[in-house]
């Protein structure tokens, strides 16, 4: 089911509560997904996305049903804030059957057609042009629907980039590029990747409008998105909302974080959206710290019973290994 | 043309156009993308005069943007429509392998079934016309290596003309060679082609001797030194493979079990090239039908120059052929 509606509507307890909700499930479900690949029971890259959750559940809750969204393969979060069932991404990571993708793709490559989730992208950049492709094909069929499309600073050094963001303002076409600047592509800091590094300049070029925003900070990011989605929604045009934010674990479970200092981590720690968040909520009444331990029960609780159904899982079996390489066998 | 004997005489290049043009007018979801294909004509002239018939929506001139356009492109057909993609020649398809191999080619095994790419990609390609290294590249074999790829070859006028129809119907993602050397050659076809099958390879000329097996501009070349073979008594079979993946295996392994002897032809290099999976597959599955090992005439392993005699040095040319299967039949 996709949590979002036609219009961004006006923050409320009823929306903060499911806010909170989304963001402490992915929180908690990578927290799981980290301990499982310890054990061994998801294998392959884990790339988390802890510490950058306001941004994810901020952007899409200002989709419709009927947007497209492309994603990296840091996507665990994107998936779970547009709905997706956590019990078949669960099985995906564990590469069982009846993961959303027969467990095919794993956590890099999650995909959900009904939910429109088009991946699981794991070429940095890669996915830019097909989100472009996608809008472009909306506005040949005089749909109303835009295509947003995530990707990380890294991508934004990638050619793809750069041709994407000039096709996309060339033909005039809605695609919301949601830039997800954590600092570092893998290891390497931005200041040793970009000449400018106010990403957002990068959409002057190509006169495409662009934004900042505090992605530590939901209803900054809720607020921007509107915002954009309203924008790229009335002008069929392009936009870019680079969210600045930060990841609180390693690039993904094999790096050892040789190239950034704990005491940064440490910094980035006390701006934690979820806290914040919280704050923000009980603050406004919305919410009681009793009610907030029930989430966390609750959520637990989904957590367990998504991890019960990828142990419980099948794996697919050896004779359909080239199923669906082409259409004809995939009948 | 003739219309009185269901016969027309066109150029490869007008086949290549009356193919395009019946695309267009058949489905409204189809359009033509490519770089120089709409206000220019088209680099070489395939799709000229369709902007104005069709308009700009359907006949998008691009950037010089490979990986951008042909991206989009696969991405326009994972929202439902049809695009045509030119990359104007081979040679700068390299720009946008990583979108046909990690995309295109990946989606839909990777998605669990649940993402198509009905996407066709035209591409000039072909040696001859004095364009040096990067101009010069054979890549058909880089392509038919990947799963989840159609690859096809255009090595005549009929398939100049019906392979791009045919490859529409295709829920899957097709690559289709042209080969420019051939655009101003005349060729007389069927005036109505009727279905065109892009799943089978295809016997040009039946015979008992040998069997010469090849594509692209290898098929003209081995079709006339076939006729110049039989003048002399040999009577060479010749396969035009035009499916270069998925291979169609039974054709070329009838025509072994026929013939007992194969020269393979093709202008790639030599090395883990189409020919070497073609020899591979004869050994494997057609061994104790041949009366001779299978040889093989292919591009010579050089960047291709830009002389004319050393440019035609550097592939297999009819003579070649004929000396090879005399070679072979004779022992001369």
């Amino acid at each position: 089911m996709v949590q979002s509606t036609t219009e961004p509507q006006p923050m409320d307890a009823k929306r903060g509560l499911l806010f909170l909700y989304q963001m402490l499930l992915i929180r908690r479900f990578e927290e799981k997904a980290a301990e499982q690949y310890t054990k061994a029971k998801i294998r392959g890259f884990l790339h988390l996305y802890i510490g950058e959750e306001a941004v994810a559940v901020g952007v899409i809750q200002a989709l419709r049903e009927d947007d497209n969204l492309l994603c990296t393969y840091r996507e665990h979060g994107h998936a779970l804030a547009r709905g997706i069932d956590p019990d078949i991404i669960m099985a995906e990571m564990y590469g069982k059957m009846q993961g959303c993708c027969r467990g095919r793709g794993g956590s890099m490559h999650l995909f959900d057609v009904a939910n429109r989730f088009y991946g699981g992208n794991a070429i940095v950049s890669g996915h830019l042009p097909l989100a472009v492709g996608m809008a472009l094909a909306a506005k040949k069929q005089k749909k109303t629907n835009l295509t947003c499309c995530f990707f990380g600073e890294g991508a934004a050094a990638e050619g793809t980039f750069h041709e994407s963001l000039n096709l996309a303002a060339l033909w005039e076409v809605p695609v919301l590029f949601v830039c997800e600047n954590n600092l570092y592509a893998m290891g390497t800091a931005i200041k040793y990747s970009h000449a400018i590094t106010e990403l957002e300049k990068k959409g002057a070029a190509y006169g495409i409008e662009a934004v900042a925003v505090d992605g530590m900070d939901l209803m900054a990011v809720i607020a921007a998105a509107n915002i954009a989605a309203a924008k790229v929604r009335s002008s069929g045009k392009p936009y870019l909302l680079v969210c600045n934010t930060y990841r609180f674990r390693a690039h993904s479970m094999f790096d050892a974080e040789l190239y950034r200092d704990k005491k940064e981590v440490e910094e980035w720690k006390k701006r934690d959206p979820i806290p914040q968040f919280e704050q923000f909520l009980l603050q406004k009444q919305w919410i009681t710290d009793a009610e907030i331990t029930a989430f966390e029960s609750k959520i637990e609780k989904k957590i367990a019973i998504a991890v019960d159904f990828a142990e419980a899982g099948t794996w697919e079996p050896l004779d359909q290994l080239t199923k669906f390489v082409y259409s004809e066998t995939g009948n | 043309m003739d219309n009185s004997t269901g016969k027309i005489t066109l150029t490869y290049r007008e086949a290549l156009k009356q193919g395009l043009r019946k695309a267009l007018q058949n489905d409204e979801n189809v359009f033509l993308m490519g770089e120089d294909v709409g206000r220019y004509g088209g680099a070489f002239a395939v799709s000229k005069g369709l902007l104005q018939e069709f308009g700009a929506d359907r006949i998008m001139d691009v950037p010089l943007s490979e990986a951008g356009f042909v991206g989009a492109g696969i991405g326009a057909a994972m929202a439902g429509m049809k695009p045509i993609i030119e990359v104007m020649t081979v040679n700068f398809s390299l720009l946008a392998m990583d979108q046909i191999v990690n995309n295109a080619a990946t989606l839909l095994h990777m998605s669990g079934g649940q993402i198509y790419v009905p996407m066709i990609i035209r591409m000039g390609c072909g040696i001859g016309r004095q364009l040096a290294a990067q101009h010069s590249h054979s890549w058909e074999p880089f392509y038919a290596h990947i799963p989840g790829l159609i690859v096809l070859s255009a090595g005549t006028h009929e398939d100049a003309r019906g392979m791009l129809r045919a490859a529409l119907q295709s829920p899957d993602p097709v690559l289709l060679f042209e080969y420019t050397l051939m655009l101003n050659l005349e060729k007389e076809i069927a005036a109505d082609l009727g279905f065109i099958d892009i799943t089978k390879a295809k016997v040009l000329r039946e015979g008992s001797a040998i069997s010469i097996i090849t594509y692209g501009t290898g098929v003209y070349k081995s079709l006339e030194a076939a006729a110049e073979l039989a003048l002399v008594g040999i009577e060479a079979e010749v396969i035009d493979l035009r499916v270069l993946r998925p291979l169609d295996e039974r054709t070329f392994l009838e025509s072994v079990a026929k013939t007992h002897r194969v020269l393979i032809v093709e202008d790639a290099w030599r090395s883990v090239s189409i020919s070497s999976e073609i020899s591979a597959r004869i050994m494997e599955k057609a061994f104790y039908d041949l009366d001779a090992p299978v040889q093989r005439l292919c591009g010579v392993e050089v960047p291709i120059p830009y002389p004319a005699h050393l440019e035609e040095a550097s592939i297999p040319q009819k003579n070649d052929i004929v000396n090879a299967v005399k070679k072979m039949i004779r022992h001369d």
